[in-house]
């Protein structure tokens, strides 16, 4: 079909060019494609059933399951989201603000009370805590548990920046009715 | 300076050493090299027909699965996220990947050889787009291989394309590829307005350039002022949705109908700048194959430059339903069909053409007569959309959908089809398949109609666009297993065309410089033509310069073993100067790489726009670097 | 049948007036360029190679005469059809003008939220995915939408109006005719677009006045023990996070309201029809019925759901 490459420059032009597109292609399947699932993989319903504060917990591998939850939930626009509606639909914002925290703490700085990994907020979330925080298990599904968890992470900076939601179409608070001193967006504690 | 100076093209030299030594100055290098620094308008434009009919192809691909999707009701092929992209690449590519590029890049090809010059106006900036609207459409198709193509439609309203309802970098791609075809679609306008405007043959004033001209004239103007406004819209776009700007955010100031008036200001013009140019192919088939010029060409001239000034006086016909004021609404209603007197004037004056000349039907005379046929419906589904009350029950449905393909593939596809099959013969040197291309036709008529002409019915019957499924029971499910069934034949057409196009480059029969005994300046060249166009730039000594006279006068003088060209005024294209063009260059290409990295890479973080405004200033300085020319230093 | 071409609501009929006009005129538009065409096309007479001389001066100026009298004729068929437009247009204002019902509809992503409006906030309706109307009186909605935009269309009644966020819109309808009409969005809306339709049904004045009765009512008291099991599982596990049940604690608003579910005609703004094995269908797993909707898939125990069928099925 390429009558002008014919003609002056031969085929070598058209030809490589035809192979290099097809070479292109074919490494696409090498990458990564985003995926949005809006319904969890069977198995990830599964929870942690303790708080670990370390990453040593003798027989059991919690740390890669960690991983899974992180990559699968952390790492996904959609996903984030997602957390970002649940928490306004379950009024996290009543006591955690948007991140700022109120009479509940805040989300955005680096400080964890009961540990800020993935499967720990989980069960934060599920299990509730002294203090005021509701206990959630049974009521939120576990596939939007993680997604808020993913969620709250973003909230701190964690994981990757763009993936992260961005602005919401409402009002956003003015400045002055923030709070007093401004959250820690410091490195995070954990290796991520 | 001797007057039998060998130097310049003159009857002192025969035409082989002519020609000889035009080819060696304006040819490129050999081999990739010369692939990649050519500025012939030619080979560019060659490229950029066939970048954008495969992206044609891609698209009407995705068209078919969205049909196999709706063939049956509450059918499980393709689930509401796919489904949702595949209409979005769909649209997107239709629009700004193939119906403009298609409609610029025969321009790109023609115009030069129609207006009788040697090369395009600024000749590496056409390079330069023809590289920033393949990295764009590469940009966009890679970014759906992986799902991340963009889901909020072609038209992306906004909340739903907004921050807070499209996560992920789906949106921002499809914003960032309208960077970079918008841009480029200005830059080859303004190469097309420029070889117009000052490159004409001597003697072609306005009022004696062909209607083709014309139209490429009306549509690279509209260009230059529709683009502009779908980069702002698109620009607020990824501010909303990176920075965090409140452009569409109604809590805070902004609006969502901001969107909508920026884009379809640019919406509405856009289908007539897709529209406009294959008005222009019209007029050349019709005139070779009746065998007589336009009728009415003042007519035919104000006609397209009336359309193309009532184009942009139409967009809210796009948003009768979003509750804007009444009386204003009335306007657009009056504005609206009041465009359609000026095309009803051209169809009118083609088929008198017709009427008045002695027609021979070949196939690119037949799609004419199948553009009149399906267009003037499109056109008249239209007029009824252009009613407020009526367009608040047909908005949004299925009837909209039949209107616009049916203005759009009988507006512009047929003539496109056509002329296809009537300068093949002048690009390649060889005809196309007369028996292939009337069965081509064919079936892409009957095709086209049994796809599209049940979905006016659809419409009224409350089906809504843009749905991935329906429910059964509602009366539906018939005329779509139909319109599927269509959309076969319609396909089939494509490759009976693709097999025709390839069987024909290879083996077709020779063509010769004018086959078809057409009036216009690209026939008096051989075919294909040669690097540089014309042995001698001809002169234009009426409207009809290949049927007014025996023989092709010619202008004798420009230099032989320099790349230069003549500039003529304006209006009366008078000889003005002689103008160098420049010379091959890698520059262009590398510009684009440079200004398509950058558009690429801030879609993720901010400061790639700073970042990448250096290798932008290091690539434009070496472009725009002064050559120093000799007779500037000489004696000359 | 879900129709603009069954127009059985005032507006509708007067588009309807402006869609015939439209056919007829537009049909004869088009019959007269075809016939040009055909005879254009027909003339037998050589077909050429040679260029055609001009042709004589009576030819061109009968063909310029016809020119002049084709523009005549397209403005004045326009002009019609503009008039015809514009009245139409000042008669869908004045229509409908003193409602007897009002309702505010908020549309979300994808599901509808009703609500009767009433000076006294006991007498006000709240109920999703369908809505009631008495034939022959005007109503008066008010739209809006939490989200995106929407649109808000019922193909028998009347056109359709953009629900914008931030853009509230006023919208006059008056049914004529008793009967079961449907309404779908009709602005893309996201995954679930293709499934968000609204039922209306029209019915006597009487006939809506002891539905509305009925719906300001509780919902009635639960005492088969299937359906007492099925409420206890609404209360405690996710349900009653995002759904309100009238007479009982469940007072979300994330999601549609259930008071009267088991009086609907549809499950999920029109996806399923509603019945107990639809029901159980959705139940068990809404993100197979409708993929990427709001409602999450909440792992249950069969009995449970069964339970949960029975008791929203009580929900009269």
């Amino acid at each position: 079909m390429c009558f002008r490459c014919r003609t002056r420059s031969g085929a070598t032009a058209c030809g490589s060019g035809f192979g290099l597109t097809v070479l292109m292609v074919l490494l696409l399947a090498a990458c990564h494609r985003e995926n949005r699932k809006f319904e969890a993989p069977p198995g990830s319903d599964l929870a942690p059933t303790q708080v670990a504060l370390n990453s040593l917990v003798a027989g059991q591998s919690s740390a890669q399951f960690r991983e899974q939850q992180r990559h699968e939930y952390e790492d996904s626009a959609y996903h984030l989201s997602e957390g970002k509606r649940l928490f306004s639909y379950f009024n996290c914002t009543g006591c955690h603000a948007h991140g700022g925290g109120g009479s509940g703490p805040a989300l955005m700085d680096d400080r964890w009370i009961y540990g800020g990994e993935i499967d720990q907020i989980y069960l934060t979330i599920v299990q509730g805590r002294p203090n005021g925080m509701p206990a959630f298990g049974g009521k939120i599904p576990s596939q939007q548990v993680w997604q808020l968890a993913a969620y709250v992470r973003s909230l701190g900076g964690y994981g990757p920046k763009a993936a992260r939601p961005s602005r919401d179409d409402h009002l956003q608070i003015p400045a002055e009715q923030g709070k007093q001193d401004e959250p820690l967006r410091t490195a995070p504690a954990q290796t991520d | 300076m001797s007057v039998r100076d060998p130097s310049l093209d003159g009857e002192w030299l025969d035409e082989a050493t002519t020609h000889a030594r035009l080819e060696k100055t304006w040819s490129a290098a050999p081999g990739l090299w010369g692939w990649l620094t050519t500025l012939d308008h030619k080979r560019i434009g060659v490229r950029y027909i066939v970048t954008a009919f495969v992206f044609f192809a891609l698209a009407g691909l995705l068209a078919f699965v969205m049909r196999l999707q709706l063939a049956r009701a509450e059918n499980h092929l393709v689930g509401p996220d796919l489904y949702n992209q595949l209409f979005t690449m769909h649209g997107s590519t239709m629009m700004f990947l193939f119906a403009v590029p298609i409609m610029e890049a025969i321009a790109v090809y023609l115009v030069p050889l129609m207006v009788g010059t040697r090369a395009i106006a600024f000749p590496r900036l056409l390079a330069f787009s023809y590289w920033i609207y393949l990295f764009g459409g590469m940009m966009l198709w890679i970014a759906f291989l992986l799902n991340v193509g963009p889901d909020a439609g072609w038209f992306a309203y906004t909340p739903l394309s907004g921050p807070q309802y499209s996560p992920g970098k789906r949106v921002d791609i499809w914003a960032q590829m309208i960077t970079y075809t918008e841009l480029s679609g200005i830059a080859v306008a303004i190469c097309v307005i420029g070889t117009i405007l000052k490159q004409r043959a001597p003697g072609m004033a306005l009022n004696r350039m062909p209607l083709f001209v014309w139209a490429m004239l009306v549509m690279s103007f509209m260009v230059l002022f529709a683009m502009p406004s779908v980069m702002i819209a698109s620009t607020f776009l990824i501010m909303d949705r990176l920075v965090g700007t409140h452009f569409y955010n109604p809590a805070e100031g902004g609006d969502s109908l901001l969107w909508q008036h920026l884009f379809w200001f640019f919406g509405h013009p856009e289908v007539y700048i897709i529209f406009i140019p294959a008005l222009g192919m019209v007029s050349s088939i019709v005139a070779t194959f009746a065998r007589r010029p336009v009728f009415a060409y003042p007519l035919m001239v104000l006609a397209l430059l009336a359309t193309g000034l009532f184009a942009f006086g139409l967009w809210v016909h796009h948003m009768f339903a979003t509750g804007l004021p009444r009386l204003g609404n009335s306007f657009y209603t009056a504005a609206s069909m009041v465009i359609s007197i000026p095309t009803g004037i051209q169809i009118f004056s083609w088929i008198a053409t017709m009427w008045l000349g002695r027609p021979r039907f070949t196939t690119p005379l037949l799609f004419v007569v199948g553009f009149i046929v399906v267009f003037v419906v499109g056109g008249l589904t239209g007029v009824m959309l252009a009613s407020v009350p009526l367009d608040l029950q047909l908005h949004d449905t299925y009837f909209v959908v039949g209107h616009f393909h049916y203005v759009l593939i009988g507006g512009a596809v047929f003539p496109l089809l056509g002329a296809v099959y009537y300068w093949f013969p002048k690009v390649t040197g060889r005809l196309l398949d007369e028996r292939l291309g009337k069965l081509n036709f064919w079936l892409l008529f009957v095709g086209f109609n049994i796809t599209f002409l049940p979905m006016h019915y659809l419409g009224l019957a409350g089906m809504p666009r843009r749905i991935y499924t329906y429910s059964a029971g509602l009366g539906w499910d018939g005329l779509n297993l139909l319109e599927t069934g269509g959309a076969v034949l319609i396909a089939l057409s494509m490759l009976l065309l693709a097999f025709n196009v390839v069987k024909s480059a290879r083996g077709g029969a020779m063509a010769g410089a004018n086959p078809w005994n057409a009036d216009t300046l690209e026939w008096a060249t051989p075919s294909p033509p040669p690097t540089f166009n014309f042995n001698h730039i001809p002169l234009a000594t009426g409207s009809h310069p290949l049927w007014d006279a025996e023989r092709l006068q010619v202008m004798r003088g420009l230099k032989l073993d320099e790349r230069e060209l003549v500039l003529t005024s304006v209006l009366d294209a008078r000889p003005d100067l002689r103008e160098p063009s420049v010379p091959p260059s890698i520059w262009p290409l590398l510009a684009a790489i440079a200004v398509g990295t950058m558009f690429l890479t801030s879609i993720f973080t901010p400061w790639a726009v700073v970042v990448g405004m250096v290798p932008i200033a290091i690539t434009l300085t070496a472009w725009f670097w002064p050559k120093g020319r000799p007779e500037e230093e000489g004696e000359r | 049948m879900h129709s603009a071409l069954q127009a059985l609501g005032v507006q509708a009929q007067h588009i309807e007036v402006v869609w015939r006009t439209m056919l007829w005129v537009c049909g004869v538009m088009y019959v007269l360029v075809i016939a040009f065409l055909i005879f254009a096309v027909s003339r037998h007479r050589r077909a050429s190679d040679s260029v055609e001389p001009q042709n004589d001066s009576s030819q061109v100026r009968r063909m310029s005469i016809a020119l002049g009298s084709w523009i005549g004729l397209m403005t004045i068929g326009l002009f019609g059809l503009a008039l015809t437009s514009f009245l139409t247009d000042r008669a869908l204002v004045h229509a409908a003008d003193t409602p007897q019902v009002t309702l505010k509809i908020t549309a979300h992503q994808w599901w509808w939220q009703v609500e009767y409006t009433d000076p006294d906030p006991s007498r006000r309706v709240r109920t999703a995915n369908e809505i009631h109307l008495p034939a022959g009186a005007p109503v008066h909605l008010e739209l809006a939408s939490d989200d995106v935009i929407h649109s808000f269309w019922v193909p028998n009644l009347h056109g359709k109006r953009d629900m914008i966020p931030g853009r509230p819109a006023q919208f006059r309808l008056q049914p004529l005719r008793a009967g079961l009409y449907r309404g779908q969005c009709a602005e893309f809306c996201g995954l679930q677009h293709a499934h968000m339709a609204l039922d209306v049904i029209v019915e006597s004045p009487q006939d809506f006045a002891a539905w509305y009765e009925r719906q300001l009512a509780n919902p009635p008291a639960v005492t088969e023990a299937r359906a007492t099991r099925g409420h206890e599982v609404f209360m405690t596990s996710a349900c009653n996070l995002c759904h309100a049940i009238a007479g009982t604690d469940a007072s979300a608003s994330v999601g549609p309201d259930l008071s009267h579910f088991a009086g609907r005609r549809t499950i999920a703004a029109g996806t399923l029809p509603n019945d107990p094995d639809n029901l159980r269908r959705w139940l068990e797993n809404p993100q197979r019925v409708k993929p990427g909707n709001r409602m999450p898939v909440v792992t249950l125990e069969r009995d449970d759901i069964d339970a949960l069928v029975a008791y929203l099925g009580t929900l009269r």
